[in-house]
């Protein structure tokens, strides 16, 4: 009887060095160490404090705008003819992602922490807007990492960053797209330690930020639950996310996890073809160690990071959170993933069967559902998380689509 | 067990002065150059050779050592070449010690059981590994220890009281203190701070202490030396190092001289320091 079994719970993770199997750690330099010690101890006393959930609560209803609707893609269901498709809409959160969730969460912290000045990385600029905001909001300093090449991609998001009253600091080195964003933001905090909080927009980075970051993502999920329940009296048969750095994914599938009969697909960034360029750390990597954490990383055979591509900029990075990289191992979330055009053709579909025009990086999900839907019964229920909104893309769509929206 | 890096010690506390530690990187610009340019550095006055391991991204370092980096591997660097560099140092000196300095993904790659045994026979004393605090000891800190290497750790200006045991407990070798909250080749630490955090790290350790980050100068390095066992000089080194390349980024034959030259000066400097004898 040596069979390996599965554990009792897929949720239990981290343990308390912030390992999920051998995913995740603590790799930074000993400037931050004491600062991330401190960030656990904070948020676990947050964690534990009902005012502070009280007062999280309060803005995700009226600031943020939640619950988001799950709705009932009925043309989109009809035109692949099989599993019933509900759409999780995050896009229609203040802000139009699902980053706010999160951002939110952290912002709070850093309140709490007496931290005047917030630092960011961001790729689409998705978390770079959602933390501008919630900086205005609460009264902060918000210093934003872009990497040049997002800033020219992505140049709504900068004008709404700026608009918000944050700094963006475009950055030069390396492929300048997000993941050189995240190195300059490193370089930025272990310079300003006494006053600066880095609040990381995904489910990677040291301890605790995966955890933390999941928790406040959580909200997606658990929501789904409840309303997946008043509009079909029971859970979904299935789950589908984009992956980059994974939060959105994390967010809809952990309250899920222990739902075992639940298939859950991520769809990861094919970019050009996974042999080619792309972005699909857990299809064309291994495990490696960067930015704080181990993981699936694309790199060559000495270790050096390779540059990944997307043509969604919010999954233009080579690695993935540790705990994805984990529930790949052992087989509970099950990765696809979709090219640049793949991605562009369900923008083209999903706006106009459905009204509603989606991130680039949410088309990533999209585009797996003409491999899955069309083979499921009628009465299976298919939750994609639509994670954006598109009106950011809508220039970079209309380059590589010749001009032809 | 003693090291190269114990004995070096050991001798310039009996000479009663500090030592020179040079941070140069491995492969910068070229091989050829790198190795000469490191065949250099004892005679030009360092008593510690750092030679850095290039990464793609080196999250700690300001753009004089991301650039170095850049450089090495644009040059086709890499771990197997870093080891064959200190071998080839070691033919003509067995003297001086070689730290190895990086960050942990290209030793997790090429195999930590590997790395130590290949170091080891190459001739490295010791690893500075930056993303690897006591939390990761598991990693590579301990075996490294029981394959005779030392792990020289950072202390920091964010390390507290509270936390310096635990960053000193699996420390060999040196201890390495980074002057600055901040990227390596930002501003000058102020001097006065320097000793206090010195004297502060002393009450916790027997373990001589390097001072590094943002020591430019020779004038620089003797007000450091006064109150450290070492100074540890990077972006300079690499600054100069690029200064005297060509418009193509490739070595001149001002390259090994240029760095030997400010190499030579700060040795003066560490050298004319006026050292209180250890209690």
């Amino acid at each position: 009887m040596t069979v390996a079994q599965p554990p009792n719970s897929f949720r239990n993770g981290p343990d308390e060095r912030g390992h999920f199997g051998i995913y995740g750690g603590r790799f930074v330099a000993e400037t931050l160490m004491p600062l991330i010690l401190d960030l656990e101890k904070a948020y676990a006393a947050a964690k534990a404090d009902p005012a502070f959930k009280r007062e999280m609560d309060g803005h995700l209803k009226n600031y943020v705008g939640r619950p988001s609707p799950l709705y009932f893609a009925e043309r989109m269901t009809q035109h692949f003819g099989g599993a019933k498709i509900y759409f999780k809409r995050e896009d229609l959160n203040h802000t139009g992602a699902h980053k706010v969730n999160n951002v939110l969460g952290q912002i709070m912290l850093a309140k709490r922490m007496g931290k005047p000045r917030v630092i960011a990385e961001t790729g689409a600029g998705m978390h770079g807007v959602a933390t501008a905001t919630m900086c205005a909001k609460f009264g902060l300093d918000c210093v934003v990492f872009m990497g040049s090449v997002d800033v020219g991609r992505q140049q709504p998001n900068v004008m709404r960053m700026k608009a918000l009253g944050a700094e963006v600091r475009p950055v030069e080195s390396g492929a300048k797209t997000l993941k050189d964003a995240m190195n300059e933001a490193l370089r930025d905090w272990v310079t300003n330690v006494d006053n600066t909080f880095y609040c990381i927009g995904t489910v990677a980075g040291p301890h605790p930020y995966p955890m933390m970051v999941r928790d406040f993502q959580c909200v997606i999920g658990d929501e789904t639950r409840v309303q997946m329940q008043e509009a079909e009296g029971r859970l979904p048969d299935s789950l589908l996310a984009c992956i980059g750095g994974g939060s959105n994914a994390m967010g809809l599938f952990h309250p899920f996890l222990d739902d075992r009969s639940i298939e859950i697909y991520g769809v990861e960034a094919a970019g050009h073809g996974l042999n080619k360029k792309h972005a699909a750390s857990v299809a064309g990597g291994k495990p490696g160690v960067l930015h704080g954490n181990r993981t699936y990383l694309l790199m060559d055979g000495d270790g050096q990071i390779e540059e990944a591509h997307s043509i969604s900029a919010g999954l233009d990075y080579p690695g993935i959170g540790p705990e994805h990289a984990w529930l790949a191992d052992i087989g509970r979330i099950k990765f696809l993933s979709a090219t640049d055009k793949e991605a562009l053709a369900a923008f083209q579909l999903c706006s106009r069967l459905e009204g509603i025009i989606p991130a680039l990086e949410s088309c990533h999900a999209l585009a797996r559902i003409p491999d899955i839907a069309p083979k499921k019964p009628k009465d299976h229920l298919m939750v994609l998380n639509l994670s954006g909104r598109g009106d950011k893309d809508l220039d970079s769509v209309a380059k590589h689509l010749g001009g032809k929206l | 067990m003693t090291t190269r890096i114990d004995r070096r010690f050991a001798e310039l506390a009996r000479e009663g002065r500090a030592a020179l530690v040079t941070f140069t990187m491995a492969g910068d610009p070229d091989p050829k150059t790198a190795l000469a340019i490191l065949n250099a550095l004892p005679a030009a006055g360092a008593d510690v050779i750092e030679l850095g391991m290039p990464f793609t991204d080196p999250m700690a370092d300001g753009p004089a050592i991301q650039a170095a980096g850049l450089r090495a591997l644009n040059a086709g660097q890499t771990m197997v070449k870093t080891l064959a560099l200190v071998r080839g140092f070691r033919k003509r000196d067995d003297a001086t010690p070689i730290v190895l300095m990086g960050y942990y993904n290209p030793i997790y790659i090429y195999g930590v059981t590997r790395f130590l045994a290949d170091a080891k026979s190459a001739g490295v004393d010791g690893l500075i590994v930056v993303d690897l605090p006591p939390e990761e000891d598991d990693e590579l800190c301990i075996p490294a220890m029981k394959s005779g290497l030392n792990f020289i750790r950072l202390a920091t200006p964010t390390t507290d009281d509270k936390r310096l045991p635990a960053v000193l407990k699996n420390t060999s070798g040196f201890v390495y203190y980074v002057s600055i909250t901040g990227i390596t080749g930002a501003a000058a630490p102020n001097a006065s701070k320097v000793t206090a955090a010195v004297a502060r790290i002393k009450r916790h350790t027997r373990l001589p202490v390097a001072v590094g980050f943002g020591v430019r100068t020779a004038a620089r390095a003797r007000e450091i030396a006064a109150g450290a066992e070492g100074v540890v000089v990077g972006s300079a080194l690499v600054d100069a190092l690029k200064d005297s390349l060509d418009k193509n980024g490739k070595a001149t034959p001002r390259t090994v001289k240029a760095v030997a030259k400010l190499v030579s000066e700060l040795a003066g400097g560490v050298r004319g320091a006026k050292r209180k004898a250890r209690p």
